[in-house]
């Protein structure tokens, strides 16, 4: 066993200068050369309990793909990751490792973590440049298998499934395959180039992909199964329709959801020159709300020429629930972060413009049943912040299309389908559901959990018909 | 890839087109939309569903140029492929049980006024029809209308075709000749729909208008459709696009509507040259 790299920190990310990078749409992280991937990887102990594979929602073995990049083969740990992760190349770029796999490493106890993500996305995309050989069709086993949406989590289950054999045909709404990964996440963070990739890659195993099928609507999930003899349907449809606040204003120019918002600049391209996306050009931004898809709002707002861009959350720093790396890759970029601050309504012009946003300073108090500390209003601490464009990006509610058009699906009473524990079966035989449309927006690892987790229950399910 | 089986211009800025597309044939009702890309970077367009044909498996569009998305729509020429076409999207409208109807349609409205009063006729529901349009050289679907309607009147904002003036003059002179109407269904300008809604408030006549605000998706992701209907907010594309005429609010959807109304005009400019002179 060669000697492990015992340096407490972990091999720096190269990435584009912040001052440069916000102001074009290429890639933050440059990713890591093949030296720094295998003297990180040597940073690994090879723990005998593996903690990391715990903390990862597919359950990809963790030390044996970053034992193979300290041994120099790359796409032996291309090989050890595609065996348990249909989107490698994604996971690496956008999964929150803090909390999941790196959350649980030894090295992080007395220093930090072994690198995990970086070196996850050194090897898809090292294989990705490097092998060029088909992936290998495999059998079919005589099954048919729909699935709805084109995300992180129906893909995955997509490619689980024809792994095994199935036929599998993917149905999708809009006019191109990724969901999330394509209208929601923008080029900066991850490049469409690669979901293209990896959608590809699942063509070529066999797997159909539909789009422009709004299921509900053109098809319902009754049709699918009796008339077009799928014997199983999994559910991938995501979250739905963007909450908004309920303050005056919400309905003046210049107001967009984070959905349209980042929709019209990656899925419509808005952020490349001469598109033909409408898109408001804004000089000061407001972006309420500190997920994870608002610091993709502000950094795209950036991106697109505004001066100012502010983040607005009634909580304070510690409570953001955004991963660590993108608020301080936002920090960096300069994003304003206002902090305890909250929205009371939107002020607008003569030509129902947004013109300003007035707010109220908040404090902390008591932790409410989340656990965390309740925000309070400050009195008489109103001011007004001078912007012409808000975003709101504070959740979304279940799309309703499906829940109406599936008779006997059962759905909680914020819309979201109920299923059956870990498996996704829902209240309809032969019918599975996960992602977003199950948990409400959530994250990408997540619903590709959900979807593995699916396509295991529906090859038992067939299986033993 | 979807064909154009038909193209047909009925006036010099409104076309016809006929589309194969199965699936949404077999499925679509008077009061859907479908989403249109006309090429791989166009925008994606709303269309309301002027008719379909389940037997042939076509669904026919009617649209206006406005900007530069409807413009390379204009262009495709019979035999050639729209990119994407995506539906029956929205709510259809109810029209069971009614047994007397008055329809108000204007200008290229008229095109989603029309199945709606075919498919109210086909019902056995007696219908009234008022059309209104700028000028004789804009009237559409007239013979259409005369198909399916008892009555019938057309109006031009010059006088230069059928009667002079606006669609709520008639409507009113037939409320107060004692027409009692289930329903007044009116799809047109925005302008025309408040208006409409005003003058039956008056007689509480229940009134349904159509609504196409700004769209990306259709399918309850983005919502940059949202109106305000009632005080709540609500999205044209899954709980609409038939709304209760006397509770949206009209002068709010007109200030969201003309949004990217620069952008639009820049983009038809630039676009064509040609265009600018007969369009407005």
């Amino acid at each position: 066993m060669a000697l492990h790299n015992m340096d407490p920190k972990r091999c720096p990310m190269p990435s584009q200068d912040p001052n440069v990078r916000n102001k074009n749409f290429e890639e933050v992280a440059l990713g890591y050369t093949p030296e720094m991937a295998i003297n990180e990887a040597k940073r690994c102990l090879d723990c005998k309990n593996k903690p990391c594979q715990s903390g990862c929602p597919v359950g990809i073995d963790i030390p044996a793909f970053i034992g193979k990049v300290a041994e120099e083969d790359f796409e032996g740990a291309y090989q050890v990751l595609s065996a348990s992760s249909a989107l490698p190349a994604v996971c690496g770029r956008v999964c929150p490792q803090e909390t999941q796999c790196e959350g649980k490493c030894v090295r992080g106890i007395k220093g930090e973590s072994v690198g995990i993500g970086r070196l996850e996305r050194f090897v898809a995309d090292w294989h990705r440049e490097h092998n060029n050989t088909a992936p290998t069709v495999p059998e079919p086993n005589g099954h048919k298998v729909a699935i709805i949406g084109a995300g992180p989590s129906g893909l995955t289950a997509a490619g689980d499934l024809a792994k095994l054999g199935y036929k599998v045909t993917v149905y999708e709404a809009l006019h191109l395959a990724g969901g999330v990964l394509v209208y929601g996440i923008p080029e900066f963070r991850l490049p469409k180039a690669i979901v293209q990739q990896e959608i590809d890659g699942l063509k070529a195993m066999g797997v159909d992909i539909e789009t422009n099928m709004v299921i509900g609507k053109v098809l319902t999930i009754d049709e699918l199964m009796e008339d077009y003899g799928y014997e199983a349907v999994y559910i991938a449809s995501g979250a739905g329709l963007p909450r908004f606040m309920g303050i005056p204003g919400e309905s003046l120019k210049g107001v967009y959801s984070a959905n349209e918002y980042l929709t019209r600049v990656n899925l419509m391209k808005a952020y490349q020159p001469g598109s033909k996306t409408p898109i408001q050009k804004s000089h000061s931004v407001a972006v309420v709300g500190g997920g994870n898809v608002a610091m993709d709002a502000a950094r795209s707002a950036k991106r697109m020429g505004a001066e100012n861009v502010y983040i607005v959350y009634r909580r304070g720093m510690d409570e953001l629930p955004a991963r660590k790396e993108e608020v301080e890759h936002a920090e960096e970029e300069g994003i304003i972060f206002k902090l305890l601050t909250n929205p009371v309504q939107i002020l607008g012009d003569e030509n129902g413009c947004v013109k300003g946003m007035e707010c109220v300073e908040m404090e902390l108090g008591e932790p409410d049943e989340s656990g965390r500390r309740r925000p309070v209003e400050k009195a008489n601490s109103n001011f007004v912040l001078d912007v012409d464009t808000m975003i709101m990006s504070i959740g979304t509610s279940p799309n309703p299309l499906i829940r109406s058009t599936t008779p006997g699906l059962e759905t909680n009473r914020h819309g979201c389908i109920v299923t059956n524990g870990d498996d996704g079966l829902t209240s309809r035989e032969g019918v599975y559901a996960g992602g977003d449309a199950v948990t409400g927006a959530a994250t990408v690892i997540l619903a590709m959990g959900a979807g593995k987790h699916a396509a295991k229950a529906i090859d038992n399910y067939i299986r033993n018909k | 890839m979807f064909k154009i089986v038909e193209r047909k211009e009925l006036n010099p800025t409104v076309t016809k087109l006929v589309i194969e597309a199965p699936l949404v044939a077999k499925k679509a009702q008077a009061g859907q939309f479908i989403i249109v890309r006309a090429n791989e970077d166009s925008e994606r367009i709303p269309l309301t569903v002027a008719d379909y044909d389940r037997e042939n498996g076509t669904v026919t569009i009617i649209f206006q140029v406005v900007g530069e998305s409807t413009m390379e729509l204009n262009e495709l020429n019979a035999g050639e492929c729209v990119h994407d076409f995506v539906g029956p999207l929205g709510v259809a409208s109810h029209l069971d049980g009614l047994k007397k109807v008055a329809v108000v349609g204007g200008g290229v409205g008229c095109a989603i006024a029309y199945p709606i009063a075919k498919r109210l006729h086909e019902l056995g529901c007696e219908v009234h029809s008022i059309v209104g349009f700028r000028n004789k050289d804009l009237v559409i679907l007239e013979d259409e209308f005369k198909a399916c309607s008892d009555k019938l009147v057309i109006m031009t904002d010059d006088g230069s075709y059928g009667e002079k003036g606006v669609v709520t003059a008639p409507l009113e002179a037939l409320i107060q000749s004692g027409e009692q109407y289930d329903e007044v269904i009116a799809i047109g300008p925005l302008i025309m729909m408040k208006f409409v809604s005003l003058t039956t408030k008056k007689y509480d006549v229940k009134t349904i208008v159509s609504m196409n605000p700004i769209m990306i998706d259709g399918t309850g992701m983005c919502g940059g459709c949202r109106l305000t209907v009632g005080g709540e907010t609500k999205f044209a594309c899954v709980d609409g696009p038939d709304f209760d005429g006397h509770l949206v609010d009209f002068d709010e959807a007109m200030q969201r509507g003309n949004m990217y109304k620069e952008f639009e005009t820049h983009a038809r400019e630039e676009h064509c040259n040609l265009m600018k002179k007969t369009v407005e």
